[in-house]
């Protein structure tokens, strides 16, 4: 995430002077000051002229930030000898998005739903605040490109940062897809933000069933406003792939290397980010990407996918049961801990093990009071790559005696999207259990292969 | 051309760039340093041009990024990481870097702001991974005297290096990371300066006070200055990447030149009575007029089956040819532009053709053909149509410009002092705040700490040197700029040598020694004062300087008794030398005769001549001077 400046200008926003307080406020409302004014403030010898900037909610209250002629913002601190006076009103820029580019016929037509992130945001130049931007025209005027491959119909369902999205944002997502669906979109795209985008990428794989048109769920790494932003490319990778991909899945568009060459589309069950920072953060685990975009071709990576048919209906099954946790173990692991979520009334746990899939022994009477009061308790690997198997060492022999299930290659944050998921499918926990063992979205895979490799960086001349 | 620089109103700002002799980059961990050899790492980019805050797109970048260009960005892992790769933020701004930018700029009288604010200013070209420059103002309202006047230091600015152009292939621009994100300082005078040699005297004073730090960089490519030139009615001209000091004025002299021809030019245009929409663009295809020609150029594209494509400029003849600095002429100018614009290898004109193979023929069939008056130029670009299309709209942009009088743009240098087209000059700076980066306070205490261990100033250190070393102000001022001047003092202090002779060796000789390719460099300060430590104990002489330091250079690690001794230049002592000079006065008995105390000068000529190095040429002149006077009185 950014740095928390931010946050803080864009929860200041709709304050005349964002960010000011204490003494730099008076300061400020004594001479009449608004942000975007025209200041001069004189400290002794040296006068400073120029914009008023807002401020980080997180800093103090004896500066005041000008933007000087040159563009370059510097903060003043206020003593008794500054002189702060108002000079005018400066012009106050706003982004006037470019006419769009003319709208081709016959293209497919593609729906755009935006929920927040980099990826549909962009900085208020004057003061660096991020604030999100989608409607199909802004799109059209950022990314032209997108107007030679689809007509775009954009929604913003919300704009919030990923890691405050909730399981009833995923049903929200999954019921917009498919009200967009039904309304004859042949492709749905989704602008989502990085960190939590493979749960919802799971989440929708589960609650989207018997889908006629792929589902691509796109993000960016450096927010669009920037020249090196990998956003544009995303997203004309992903709305390629909405309007002509050959399968109907979910799936994640990211960059494949740290080149600008191609976008890999990563099966919504088997993603997982696996890096902080870098393009190519997402990777599919256990198992071969769906398909490569590069040169605007689609190129399928395996032959193993659900082919697009406009004529099939879809399934919505949009409910999330959040009574379900995740928990990490770790050496020396507090069994309580498992016990608080029992007394906490959760009704489903996965163990994210250690290996093959397993936890101390000291844990093994609270997991089986867990499974004795109802709770279902699954096993993954914190191994990340790897599938569990517990039938190697008497530790995880003894777990699957206990009840434990053990979820094969599942990654561990798609396990709990889908306990979640069955869940809320019923109330009856060997059907939870029978539909947690039941591959639904690919999310087992029964042969672990050798992953591709992504092009190398040629140097074409 | 004798120019009268103040009736011409030549105004010349100064940016002066220095690598900062920091141990990190300044937003990562990465060393500071260039690469040889092959990249390890390659990774292929585009900078897709944003909007600025107006909603404006630099027409330049959007043009380059619509033609499809991309960049391949070279990286070895030693000195680039995943902040360079633009693949991971900014890292905080490195600590050393901001003591050397504000210790520079204390130097200069400058008043550090309170809060420093990390900006990015865009730069679309592929010299920053990112797409732009991190940059900050770190103090304002300075001034440094330069031979009395007061110039104005407008701001000094902490930003990071960008990448090295390596090359271009076709539409694939290559830049090596190596250099991106080196810390640089940048000094920004106001445009105060009045003339070419003003304008080198005052970047030699920033220059010394940058280099008094001791903490820059050296050696070649780690200073750079931007020019900012105008004249009046002329433009205001922004000339990148001067490496060298001596050529400041030259460039100056060229742009004044240049801008003074560009404005004949257009008087004489007016004169011809040009007006604006007489330049159209009309391109014709005018394959036809060269088929079986004998220009190679125009054979070669036929043969490639590319078209050939003419504008007419009206009442541009003889203008294209004319020249406006030694190698450059409006028509160099106009091919600049159709290089940049439309990719092409460059144009042909009229005012050229038969240099370039033309027939007489195929001219004046060329001019029937585009409907060219002998008064009009013709300018022909034999490329793929879209490209020559570019071309010759950006030639017929240029001629309305050459209306004008002189085009602002940003113009790069060359080594030789003339300049060539870089791009158009971008509108006010694009800058936004980076906000990976937290603004850092600057405090009193910390301020202070940095006022107590100030360098001294050069002007100030060259009134002590004169003052307590009792050496000339030139000798003081070369001692300075050689940056020996730490160790002249040590020297003296330590090994009691006269300070004119320690200066005039450490300044001088050195120089002189460089000059016939000595790599004095390699010295270290330990072999230097020992040499000196050597001569004040009387070992070896003053005279046996070059020769022990060309030796110590050939033998790395040596040291200076070794090269005393092998070379023979040991002193002799008194009691050795007087039976030798005996030798010498019975052999030019004759001369003695003849000449008496007379024969003195020329005694000393033999004696040093066969011992110089390996005696004092004063203690020789007295024994000399004693035994004579002996021999003339018998
Ligand atoms: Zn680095």
């Amino acid at each position: 995430m950014n740095f928390h400046q931010v946050a803080g200008v864009l929860r200041g926003m709709s304050e005349r002077l964002p960010g000011y307080k204490g003494l730099a406020l008076k300061v400020l409302l004594d001479v009449g000051a608004e942000i975007g004014d025209l200041m001069r403030i004189t400290k002794g010898s040296v006068v400073f002229e120029g914009i008023l900037i807002p401020r980080s909610e997180y800093s103090d209250d004896r500066h005041i930030v000008i933007k000087n002629r040159s563009g370059y913002n510097v903060g003043i601190e206020i003593t008794p000898e500054t002189r702060v006076e108002r000079i005018g009103a400066e012009m106050k820029p706003t982004f006037i998005p470019p006419p769009p580019p003319e709208q081709k016929p016959g293209l497919p037509r593609v729906t755009i739903l935006s929920t927040g992130g980099t990826i549909a945001s962009r900085v208020d130049y004057r003061t660096g605040a991020v604030r999100p931007v989608i409607s199909a025209s802004d799109l059209y005027s950022i990314v032209p490109e997108l107007a030679d491959i689809a007509v775009i119909d954009a929604e913003i369902l919300f704009s919030v940062f990923s890691e405050d999205l909730t399981p009833k944002h995923w049903s929200a997502m999954a019921e917009a897809v498919a009200r967009h669906i039904v309304g004859g979109a042949q492709g749905v795209v989704i602008a989502h933000g990085t960190d939590t985008m493979g749960y919802s990428a799971a989440a929708l794989s589960f609650a989207l069933q018997s889908l006629p048109v792929p589902v691509i769920l796109v993000g960016a790494q450096k927010s669009e406003d920037r020249p090196s932003s990998d956003a544009a490319m995303n997203l004309i990778g992903a709305v390629l792939a909405a309007s002509k991909a050959p399968f109907a899945e979910v799936a994640v568009a990211m960059h494949e290397t740290p080149s600008d060459e191609s976008v890999v589309l990563h099966r919504g069950t088997k993603v997982r980010k696996c890096h902080t920072s870098r393009r190519d953060a997402f990777k599919t685990i256990n198992a071969k990407p769906l398909a490569r975009v590069m040169n605007n071709e689609i190129i399928m990576l395996t032959d193993d996918y659900k082919p697009r048919n406009p004529e099939r209906k879809i399934t919505l099954k949009a409910n999330f049961d959040e009574r379900a946790a995740l928990i990490k173990f770790y050496p020396g692991m507090n069994p309580k801990i498992i016990d608080w979520h029992v007394s906490e009334g959760y009704r489903g746990i996965v163990l994210e093990g250690t290996g093959l899939g397993h936890v101390r022994r000291e844990c093994f009477p609270a997991i089986r009071r867990a499974i004795e009061s109802g709770v279902i308790v699954g096993m993954t690997s914190q191994c990340i790559w790897g599938r569990v198997n517990m039938n190697v060492y008497s530790n995880g022999r003894d777990l699957l005696a206990m009840g434990v299930i053990p979820l094969g290659d599942m990654l561990a944050e798609t396990a709990l999207v889908k306990m979640m998921w069955c869940l809320a499918q019923s109330s009856d926990p060997e059907e939870v259990k029978r539909l947690l063992l039941t591959n639904v979205a690919d999310e087992f895979s029964s042969r672990s292969v050798e992953t591709i490799e992504a092009p190398k960086t040629i140097v074409s001349s | 051309m004798k120019v009268n620089y103040s009736e011409i109103g030549l105004k010349i700002g100064l940016e002066c760039h220095q690598q900062l002799a920091t141990r990190e980059k300044l937003f990562c961990g990465c060393k500071p340093e260039l690469f040889k050899g092959e990249p390890e790492i390659l990774f292929l980019r585009r900078l897709r041009p944003t909007q600025s805050e107006l909603g404006q797109i630099d027409p330049a970048a959007y043009f380059e990024f619509q033609k499809g260009v991309r960049i391949l960005y070279e990286a070895n892992s030693e000195t680039s990481c995943l902040v360079e790769m633009d693949e991971e933020p900014p890292h905080e701004l490195n600590r050393e870097a901001l003591d050397i930018a504000l210790t520079i700029a204390l130097m200069m009288n400058a008043k550090p702001v309170d809060e420093i604010y990390v900006m990015r200013k865009i730069v679309i070209d592929g010299s920053n991974t990112t797409g732009f420059q991190r940059t900050c103002v770190v103090a304002v309202n300075g001034s440094i005297t330069v031979d009395g006047k007061e110039i104005p230091i407008q701001h000094i600015s902490l930003e990071e290096d960008a990448a090295r152009k390596m090359g271009e292939e076709g539409l694939v621009i290559r830049y090596r990371i190596d250099r991106l994100g080196i810390p640089l300082v940048e000094v920004t005078t106001g445009p105060v300066i009045s003339t070419p040699e003003e304008a080198e005297r005052v970047a030699l004073a920033i220059g010394r006070i940058l280099r008094a730090t001791r903490r820059v960089k050296r050696g070649i490519g780690t200073i750079r200055q931007d020019l900012n030139i105008s004249i009046k009615d002329g433009a205001l001209i922004e000339i990148k990447g001067v490496q060298e000091l001596e050529l400041i004025s030259k460039v100056v002299e060229y742009e004044v030149q240049r801008q003074l021809n560009l404005l004949k030019i257009r008087d004489e245009l007016r004169r011809r009575g040009l007006r604006e929409e007489e330049l159209k663009e009309d391109f014709v295809d005018v394959t036809p007029v060269f088929k079986g020609t004998g220009c190679r150029i125009l054979q070669r594209a036929i043969n490639e089956g590319k078209p050939i494509l003419a504008v007419r400029l009206p009442k541009f003849n003889g203008l294209l040819g004319f020249e406006l600095i030694p190698g450059l002429r409006l028509g160099s100018e106009m091919s600049d532009r159709a290089k940049f614009w439309g990719r092409v290898g460059g144009i042909l004109h009229t005012d050229e053709l038969k240099s370039y193979g033309v027939s007489d023929g195929e001219i004046v069939e060329l001019r029937r053909y585009i409907g060219a008056s002998p008064e009009d130029a013709v300018v022909l670009v034999a490329d793929r149509i879209e490209n020559a299309i570019d071309a010759l709209k950006a030639v017929i942009e240029r001629a309305r410009e050459a209306l004008k009088g002189v085009p602002e743009e940003t113009r790069a240098a060359n080594p030789d002092g003339t300049t060539r087209y870089m791009r158009p000059r971008p509108g006010a700076a694009r800058m936004y705040p980076e906000t990976d980066i937290p603004p850092i306070k600057i405090t009193g205490d910390y301020l202070e700490r940095l006022r107590a261990n100030l360098p001294e100033h050069p002007e100030e250190k060259v009134k002590r040197l004169i003052r307590n070393y009792g050496i000339n102000e030139k000798l003081a001022r070369q001692l300075i700029d050689s940056e020996y001047d730490e160790l002249f003092e040590t020297i003296v202090r330590e090994t009691g040598v006269t300070s004119t002779v320690v200066a005039a060796t450490l300044t001088e000789t050195f120089k002189a020694l460089k000059r016939e390719g000595v790599n004095v460099d390699a010295l270290s300060e330990e072999q230097i004062t020992e040499v000196f430590r050597l001569i004040g104990l009387g070992k070896t002489s003053k005279e046996a300087i070059p020769e022990i330091v060309r030796w110590l250079v050939a033998h790395e690690g040596a040291k200076p008794e070794d090269a005393v001794r092998e070379l023979g230049l040991t002193m002799i002592p008194e009691d050795e030398l007087e039976p030798l000079i005996d030798g010498y006065l019975s052999r030019n008995r004759g001369l003695i005769a003849e000449r008496g105390l007379g024969a003195l000068g020329a005694l000393m000529g033999m004696v040093m001549k066969d011992l110089r190095g390996r005696v004092n040429p004063e203690v020789v002149n007295r024994i000399l001077r004693k035994k004579l006077a002996e021999i003339v009185k018998h």
